[in-house]
């Protein structure tokens, strides 16, 4: 255990060194909040509410989308991807710990650090420009950190999968870029899922996606509540364990390839 | 006639060597239109719950993203060099090309070139076509050369912002982690600006003119007389920012040590 803490120590403090750049990072990201927040005024026109969300609550679900975003986001697929072309990784797999936990491990360093030096002082800046609605229930704030939790867990096995495919392929960039695009479209980031017909909300309640960002954030402007925020969380966990299977079979495939190629 | 001649066979080249790989062009390809579709789905889902956008309706905001698709390929085929940074000064490769007999950025133009991104142009195109259809909009013959040079205007103000700040890397050794959220930003100004408060309206009008590569030249198209100045602004606008960033890149390059050995 203390190797794979060490492992986000580590992440953390290389993010460290660049962060100058993250400053300009946050007046770009309000710029970006700033913008959309206007644009879903405009879309709301003068209708109080569509789908059962209010523009308050639309606006605040955009904000606290797109910082969550920068806490379970990581580029581990792109890094196993490159890693693996390069046979780095096996070095990697000589060495005394699980190569993907460890990966995991450095994307959870990535996160802590951007929310520590991105998330929170863009939120704070956010919270004073626009009138955004954040509550004070202290459970609501509980559940929202379980379930952004959760979908970090989601996002990076998902990219492990990513990583681990490009491995069988030739081209893993446009791979990797058309997972991206699926992932905005269909995790809530860019539109909440409700929003969709409903033909396209069902077919969606069948895949892991919405777990990354619509559940988070619906719990966190309180679109969620009681039952429904559980059964939220209760659909994140149990993708968090069923996507566990394809990755170990992936993962085996993806040695047995490596042994061939290396001899 | 020299740089002609050199970008000509630069061209060819990269066309034989992506024929080698097929299969990777298509999945480019698939998912570039990926890229395209995903924006254009939030556009028809938006307009699944509302009739107008501060009085411009569905069909004219298509038809402006159908306009951006077109700068916006031109940009991606050739100037899209938002890892520069970590390509060319983290791994010294920029002291290969300054020793080369070309401009340094044109050489990296040559370099990072991709083609396959023009396809998206075509795209926008065809939406245009399906938005302007529905519109009925007519159009008159010197619209075609007003449309080539509102599209090169729109390739120019996109290339001068990112070749600007490209540029930043000779005086910071900051990562490129900005980019991404650099062609976030460039997605707003695909809607009417007058949506937005005044501050967001000035940055994306003066600042990062992204509105020059969307809602303003395809206003013209759309016959709204009133965003006609900012229309005819575009190619205007296209030159400044090119040659500030030009300006900038030289100055940059002058600036530039090599990163050790």
């Amino acid at each position: 255990m203390g190797k794979y803490i060490e492992m986000i120590r580590m992440r953390f403090l290389m993010m460290l060194a660049y962060r100058t750049n993250y400053y300009s990072g946050i007046f770009i990201y309000s710029i970006n909040i700033g913008a959309y927040y206007f644009l879903w005024s405009a879309i709301y026109g003068g209708q109080p509410s569509i789908q059962g969300m209010t523009v308050e609550q639309m606006t605040t679900y955009v904000a606290i989308a797109w910082m969550a975003r920068a806490f379970y986001f990581n580029n581990i697929d792109r890094e196993i991807a490159m890693e693996i072309r390069e046979g780095k990784v096996a070095i990697e797999l000589i060495r005394p710990y699980n190569y993907l936990i460890m990966k995991t491990m450095q994307g959870l360093g990535e996160g802590i650090f951007r929310l520590i030096f991105f998330s929170l002082p863009g939120m704070i800046i956010v919270t004073f420009v626009f009138s955004l609605h954040f509550t004070t229930n202290v459970q609501t704030w509980s559940y929202f950190a379980l379930s952004t939790v959760l979908s970090f867990i989601i996002n990076s096995q998902i990219n492990l999968l990513a990583g681990m495919v490009t491995f069988f392929t030739l081209n893993g960039e446009g791979l990797l870029r058309a997972k991206r695009f699926i992932i905005d479209l269909f995790s809530g980031l860019i539109l909440p899922i409700s929003f969709y017909p409903q033909w396209a909300q069902s077919a969606m309640h069948y895949l892991p996606f919405q777990a990354i960002s619509y559940i988070p954030s619906m719990i966190f402007t309180e679109s969620f509540t009681g039952n429904e925020a559980i059964k939220g969380m209760m659909f994140q966990a149990v993708w968090c364990v069923v996507l566990i299977v394809p990755i170990y079979l992936l993962w085996k495939a993806a040695k047995r390839k490596l042994i061939i190629q290396g001899g | 006639m020299f740089y002609m001649s050199i970008f000509l066979q630069y061209m060819s080249q990269y066309i034989k060597t992506k024929l080698q790989y097929r299969a990777d062009l298509f999945v480019e390809f698939l998912s570039d239109l990926m890229f395209q579709g995903v924006n254009l789905i939030f556009i028809l889902v938006v307009f699944g719950h509302t009739q107008f956008l501060n009085g411009w309706t569905r069909d004219e905001i298509i038809f402006i993203y159908g306009f951006f698709l077109v700068p916006f390929a031109l940009f991606a085929s050739f100037f899209n060099i938002w890892d520069f940074n970590e390509r060319y000064i983290v791994r010294g490769e920029m002291d290969r090309v300054l020793t080369r007999p070309v401009h340094s950025l044109f050489q990296i133009v040559l370099e990072r070139m991709e083609l396959e991104s023009l396809l998206g142009g075509i795209t926008g195109l065809i939406i245009m076509g399906y938005a302007a259809s529905r519109l009925h909009l007519t159009f008159h013959w010197y619209d075609v050369i007003l449309f080539v040079l509102f599209v090169l205007g729109g390739t120019f103000v996109y290339a001068g912002i990112f070749i600007s700040l490209a540029s930043i890397s000779f005086w910071s050794d900051a990562r490129s982690s900005i980019m991404p959220m650099m062609y976030n930003i460039g997605n707003y100004g695909r809607y009417p600006v007058d949506i937005y408060n005044r501050v967001i309206r000035y940055i994306l009008t003066w600042v990062l003119p992204f509105a020059f590569v969307g809602v303003y030249p395809a206003a013209y198209f759309l016959r709204k007389t009133e965003w006609y100045t900012y229309s005819f602004l575009t190619p205007v606008m296209g030159v400044v920012c090119f040659t500030l960033s030009l300006l900038l890149w030289n100055a940059g390059v002058k600036r530039y040590r090599g990163a050790g050995n």
